[in-house]
C-alpha cells in the first residue's frame, strides 16, 4: 500500500528554519537525510520532494480564454505544504510510524518540533482481474 | 532498473559499439526511428545472451545482424508505407558483411549521429535523452532512472524527438561546411547540460543510477577523439575533466555541499587534473579560444592551487573578462565580481553587483544574493550578509545548496554573538 506523507507548515512567508542556530539546522538537515535512507534501505522509499518556500507559490486559475492568472503572496494564517513522502509499505501502522518520526524532527534547541502530517493513502489502480 | 549481468568490459564495448552500430543500420534502411529501436533491442539481446554464450567473435557484426533482423522483422509486420518501399533492399546479408569491420565512415557517423540527436529544432531536454539513448547506448531505463522520472515519460520524450526527427526531415548526413561550427556547437551544449545535470544531482542514492557526469566525459572524448582539431571541443572535454576531479572533495558524508574553500584538496583526483591541464595547455594557442577554454582555464587555476589563499585570482579575474567580452552573460559577470573582490577588496565587487542587479535575466535568481551575502560577509558587514544568504536559500531550487546557504546564513549571524 501506498501512502503520501505531507508536511504542512503555517504561514506563508519564508521557512522559519532560516532564523535557527546553525547547529539547530544541521540537527534538523541531517534527521530528515536520517530518515530517508532508513526508507530506502528498507525498501519503502518511493519518492521525496521538499517545496521551496510558500512565498515563491503562485495560485493559478484559468480566466475565461484559458490562459492562466496567477495570484501570489497569500494571508499569514494559512497552511503550506512543505514537503511530501511517498512510502511503500505494508500497513497503515506502519505510514503513521514513518510519520511519526518525521513530526519528531528537531527545532530550536534540539525540541521535537511535533508537525502534523497529513497522511493518505494513495489510490491505486483497478485490481487486475477486473480488467 | 538493474545494470545487465556484463562484465564492465563487454558492458563498455557494447555501448561503445552502438553508435557505431546504429550508423551501420541507418546507412540502410535510413528511417532513424526504426532503426535506432532495432539497436536498442539489438544491445538488449546482447546483454542476455552475451554473459551466457560468451562473447561472439564479431561482437559488432553480432549487433548489426540481430538489429537488421529486428529491422526486417519489423517491416514484415509493420505496415508503414515508407518501410514498406524498403522491402526490395532488404537482404541484408550484405549489409552485415559490409558493416562488420570497423572503417573511417564510423567515425563520420557517429558524428553525424550526434548533429541529428543534438539537432536545433529538438527541445533541450529531448536532445539530451536522444543523445543518451542513440548515441551513448544506455536504455530508456537507465536514462529515466538518472534523472528521476518514470520510465514511461522517458520514452515519450524519446518518441517525440524521434517524430520531432521524421517530421522536420532532418535527415543522416553531415551539416554542410558552414553550418559546421554552429551545429557542434549545439552538440556541445548538449554534453555540458548532460555533465552539470550529473555534477548538480548529488542527492539521492547516485551510486545506484547511471552517473551522467561519467558519460558527458565519455562522450566528450569520443567528439574529441572525431574533431581532434576544435579547440573548442577540446576546451569542453578539459573543463568537464577538472571539475569532476574535485568531485569526492565536493560533498560531505551526509551529502552536504561542500564549498571550494572549505574542500579537503588532497581529496582531489590529482591524474585527473594533470589529463585535464595537459589538454589544455596542448588547446590553448593552437585555434580559436572560445568559451569552454576560457572555463577550462579557471577551472585549472582552481586545481593548481595547493591551497584556497594560493589561488590565483589575477589570473582568474583576466580569463572572466576575456570570457565577459566573447560572451554578455550575467553569470560570467557575476563570477568576475568575485574575482574582482578576491583582487581588490569586496567594495569593489559589491560595486558590480549593484550594476548588475538592474540587469532583468539575473531578476529572481537566487546566485546573486548569493554572491552579494558572500561579499558582503568579506566585507564584514554580517547582517547584510545574513540576510543576502537568506534571500538565497529561499530561492533556490536544489536542497544541497539551501542548506547550504541556510548553514552560512547562521554561521556568520553566529560569528556575531560573539563567544
Amino acid at each position: 500500500m501506498k501512502y503520501m506523507l505531507m508536511m504542512n507548515v503555517p504561514g506563508s512567508g519564508p521557512y522559519q528554519i532560516g532564523g535557527w542556530p546553525k547547529a539547530d539546522i544541521q540537527a534538523h538537515i541531517g534527521h530528515m537525510i536520517a530518515l530517508n535512507k532508513t526508507l530506502r534501505e528498507a525498501g519503502e522509499f518511493v519518492s521525496a520532494e521538499g517545496l521551496s518556500s510558500p512565498d515563491q507559490a503562485r495560485l493559478v486559475r484559468a480566466g475565461r480564454d484559458g490562459a492562466p492568472i496567477t495570484d501570489g503572496v497569500f494571508p499569514e494564517s494559512k497552511e503550506f505544504l512543505a514537503g511530501y513522502w511517498i512510502v511503500d509499505v505494508d500497513s497503515a501502522a506502519r505510514a503513521y510510524e514513518i510519520a511519526a518520526k518525521a513530526s519528531v524532527a528537531p527545532g530550536p534547541g534540539g525540541a521535537p518540533l511535533n508537525m502534523a502530517i497529513e497522511v493518505r493513502e494513495v489510490m491505486s489502480g483497478p485490481p487486475t482481474d477486473m480488467l | 532498473m538493474s545494470e545487465p549481468p556484463l562484465n564492465p568490459d563487454a558492458w563498455h564495448l557494447l555501448r561503445d559499439l552502438a553508435p557505431k552500430v546504429l550508423g551501420s543500420v541507418m546507412r540502410r534502411y535510413r528511417d532513424f526511428a526504426a532503426c535506432e529501436d532495432a539497436v536498442q533491442e539489438a544491445l538488449l539481446a546482447a546483454s542476455q545472451q552475451w554473459p551466457r554464450d560468451g562473447l561472439p567473435d564479431n561482437p559488432r557484426g553480432w549487433l548489426v545482424q540481430v538489429a537488421s533482423r529486428r529491422m526486417v522483422d519489423q517491416v514484415r509486420s509493420d505496415s508503414a508505407r515508407r518501410l514498406r518501399e524498403h522491402a526490395a533492399a532488404l537482404d541484408f546479408g550484405q549489409v552485415v558483411a559490409a558493416a562488420s569491420v570497423e572503417s573511417q565512415a564510423d567515425e563520420d557517423e557517429t558524428l553525424t549521429l550526434l548533429f541529428m540527436c543534438c539537432h536545433p529544432s529538438l527541445t533541450q531536454a529531448s536532445a539530451v535523452a536522444l543523445t543518451l539513448r542513440a548515441v551513448g547506448g544506455l536504455t530508456t531505463a537507465q536514462i529515466a532512472n538518472a534523472f528521476l522520472v518514470p520510465e514511461a515519460t522517458m520514452a515519450q520524450r524519446i518518441s517525440r524527438a524521434k517524430q520531432t526527427i521524421r517530421t522536420s526531415g532532418i535527415g543522416f548526413e553531415r551539416p554542410a561546411a558552414r553550418a559546421r561550427a554552429e551545429r557542434l556547437e549545439t552538440v556541445l551544449r548538449v554534453l555540458y547540460l548532460i555533465f552539470n545535470e550529473g555534477y548538480t544531482a548529488s542527492v539521492g542514492p547516485r551510486l545506484q543510477r547511471v552517473d551522467l557526469s561519467s558519460e558527458a566525459i565519455r562522450l566528450a572524448r569520443g567528439v574529441h577523439r572525431l574533431a581532434p582539431d576544435d579547440t573548442e571541443v577540446a576546451g569542453l572535454l578539459a573543463l568537464m575533466i577538472l571539475t569532476d576531479a574535485r568531485r569526492d572533495a565536493r560533498s560531505g558524508p551526509a551529502g552536504e555541499l561542500v564549498p571550494l574553500q572549505q574542500q579537503d584538496r588532497s581529496r582531489w583526483d590529482r591524474a585527473a587534473i594533470d589529463e585535464g591541464v595537459a589538454l589544455l595547455s596542448a588547446t590553448l594557442g593552437r585555434g580559436r579560444v572560445g568559451p569552454y577554454q576560457l572555463q577550462a582555464a579557471v577551472a585549472a587555476v582552481h586545481d593548481e592551487a595547493a591551497r584556497y589563499e594560493d589561488t590565483d585570482w589575477p589570473q582568474i579575474l583576466a580569463l572572466y573578462t576575456l570570457l565577459e567580452r566573447m560572451h554578455d552573460n550575467p553569470m560570467v559577470t557575476l563570477s568576475r565580481a568575485i574575482a574582482v573582490a578576491m583582487v581588490r577588496g569586496p567594495a569593489a565587487g559589491l560595486e558590480m553587483l549593484d550594476a548588475l542587479a538592474a540587469d532583468e535575466r539575473l531578476a529572481g535568481n537566487h546566485r546573486l544574493d548569493a554572491v552579494r551575502g558572500h561579499l558582503c560577509e568579506m566585507a564584514g558587514n554580517r547582517e547584510a550578509a545574513v540576510r543576502h544568504y537568506l534571500a538565497a536559500a529561499n530561492r533556490t531550487t536544489n536542497t544541497a545548496e539551501r542548506n547550504y546557504l541556510l548553514t552560512q546564513a547562521a554561521t556568520v549571524r553566529e560569528a556575531g554573538l560573539g563567544p
